[in-house]
């Protein structure tokens, strides 16, 4: 097991360098000069020579991208130019939006797929299986921001039992916090835990057609004990790695969501910065985003391994 | 649901918005670049079937356009994933165990780190925004997943007894890999085309959704819900449309996709269900 986590530290490693370097020459590719693009068509010759200074543009590419890296293993992710303060300190403060909204909505999304997709793999053919397998074919298909739009049309506008948007901010208490991540943590979830769903069922239908659960019943089981005892845990596996593979898809659901209920979280950080030119915070955003995507991965790799031995060979 | 009343349940939902969208090219009801205010906010009915929005626009038309771009969208990302995945998927599983296959699937690893949003963010901060950036991002984000599916479809091929007669026959690893892998994976690219092409129409919506894909005058189903927004308190109908749009559409193509992994491959039946 020692082996394999130190094989999988290296490539966890290698794969940040790489992707830093992909990101990193995706904005160098710009044409023309960054300080230039970032500051317009109409700056003024001494307002961008000061931006290249400040960038540290004079620098070789080398230089640079050594200075970049360097810094963010540092926790330094460079200066936003357009709002004068450390990016670190931008990111912390819409991080306290958007993780707590991820983590909701992977609550909530095992929290509605285990028990659906466990309850259609077993009543399997009955009626209950195929509307729920209906259902998620359903969930699939809607779009998190469209669905999150609907939510708000339904519980905003006409119940009034939520705001439409907006944060109140975590110092107004965990409650009122909390209630405005409710919708948008349902929209995340819902079309997720329609995926999970699906694979939960699939997965648990083939486990209990393995031997061991035969061998459970023959042993005086009830189907009920044999698919808490032995299948959930088994048939949980494969549940695993979709979850891991569905976390990009939920950063980037939040990104989007985020502008439907105008939360103050990355994704809105981002867009602005994007509308304001402002290179330094949008580089640094998507290596961050990118270098989580990578974590979960490195994560679900482990924690598998550490579930099945079979695994840790390779 | 069997296989088969999927197959043509989706495919019939497919074909409506792919010959709604077809026939955008020679006709719709409305222009759909002129805005007419004194027409703004009809209701459904008379002149126009589905109401009109708030710059006097018919709904029908602009849906019909967006069908348009949402499907070419999709298709091209799709064609880019599959015509730079499927060969590196040959290539790694011709090549099994060797360096370059470890290159090329560490290479997939690597690209599935970058969630087509953010291939989309990168792209657009440096070139700005129009529609080729969402058909690179989801076409960037095909790739390894195509290169996955059709390597490990040839990796069970190539220990097959009639590969290994090609090769005494005095076939190289290329021409193997076109003549007799590729056809035989065939069926599995097409099942795995339709879901990207699905997945496609999904993410195309929420990147112009974001103001990431087809730019205005453009009518696209993502812009159009972003439009609607601030509409949704007054004319739901606006917000719900191009949604339902939406929905029907990758419906459609799921349930495609599932009736036609049925229908191609036999062996995939059990696990399906």
């Amino acid at each position: 097991m020692l082996r394999f986590t130190l094989l999988r530290l290296l490539s966890l490693g290698l794969s940040l360098a790489v992707a830093s370097l992909v990101i990193f020459a995706v904005i160098e590719v710009i044409p023309g000069d960054p300080a230039a693009f970032m500051l317009g068509l109409n700056a003024e010759p001494e307002a961008v020579a000061s931006l290249r200074r400040e960038l540290g543009l004079s620098g070789s590419l080398a230089d640079r991208y050594i200075s970049w890296a360097g810094g963010m293993l540092r926790g330094d992710f460079g200066q936003s130019y357009t709002y004068r303060v450390p990016v670190a300190d931008l990111v912390a403060q819409r991080l306290v939006v958007s993780l707590p909204l991820a983590a909701y909505a992977l609550t909530l999304t095992v929290l509605i797929a285990v028990p659906v997709g466990l309850a259609a793999a077993a009543r399997r053919g009955s009626a209950a299986d195929y509307g729920i397998m209906g259902a998620t074919q359903l969930g699939i298909a809607v779009p998190n921001f469209w669905f999150a739009m609907l939510l708000v049309l339904v519980f905003a506008v006409n119940l009034r039992w939520f705001s439409a948007g907006g944060f109140p901010g975590w110092e107004a208490g965990l409650f009122p916090g909390l209630k405005a991540l409710t919708l948008p943590a349902v929209a995340l979830a819902l079309p997720q835990a329609a995926i999970l769903a699906r694979v939960m069922r699939s997965a648990l239908i083939e486990t209990l057609g393995q031997d061991y659960i035969r061998s459970a019943r023959a042993k005086g089981l009830s189907r009920a004990q044999a698919i808490r005892r032995h299948a959930l845990r088994n048939a949980l596996i494969p549940v695993l790695t979709i979850m891991g593979l569905q976390f990009s898809f939920l950063l980037a659901g939040a990104i989007i969501i985020e502008n439907v209920f105008f939360l103050p979280g990355l994704g809105r950080l981002i867009f602005q910065a994007i509308t304001q030119r402002d290179l330094v915070v949008v580089e640094s955003v998507v290596m961050l985003l990118v270098f989580a995507v990578i974590l979960v991965t490195f994560v679900v790799d482990l924690a598998y391994a550490a579930v099945d031995p079979r695994l840790r060979r390779r | 649901m069997t296989g088969r009343v999927q197959l043509y349940a989706g495919g019939m939902l497919s074909a409506v918005f792919l010959v709604a969208a077809a026939v955008s090219l020679v006709w719709v009801p409305h222009d759909v670049a002129a805005l007419n205010i004194a027409e703004r906010l009809r209701p459904p009915g008379g002149d126009y079937v589905l109401g009109t929005d708030q710059f006097g626009r018919d709904l029908l038309s602009m849906l019909m356009v967006g069908a348009r771009s949402s499907i070419a969208v999709a298709l091209v990302a799709v064609g880019i994933g599959m015509g730079l995945g499927v060969p590196l998927g040959l290539i790694a599983a011709a090549n099994r165990g060797s360096l370059i296959d470890e290159i090329i699937m560490r290479g997939n690893d690597l690209i599935f780190a970058f969630p087509a949003l953010v291939i989309a963010i990168l792209i657009t901060a440096v070139f700005g925004p129009s529609a080729v950036n969402a058909i690179l991002a989801i076409g960037i984000f095909n790739i390894p997943v195509f290169a996955r599916v059709t390597r490990g479809g040839a990796l069970s091929l190539w220990t097959l007894d009639y590969i290994l007669a090609a090769r005494v026959a005095g076939k190289g690893p290329a021409r193997i890999s076109v003549e007799h892998i590729l056809p035989n994976i065939a069926n599995l690219l097409i099942v795995q085309g339709t879901i990207q092409f699905s997945l496609g129409i999904l993410a195309e919506a929420g990147l112009s959704y974001v103001g990431l894909g087809a730019q205005p005058p453009t009518p696209s189903w993502g812009r159009m819900l972003a439009e609607a927004q601030t509409m949704i308190y007054t004319t739901p109908r606006l917000a719900i449309l191009p949604g339902l749009a939406i929905v029907l559409m990758v419906l459609g193509l799921n349930l495609m996709g599932d009736g036609l992994r049925d229908a191609l491959d036999p062996r995939l039946r059990r696990a399906a269900r």
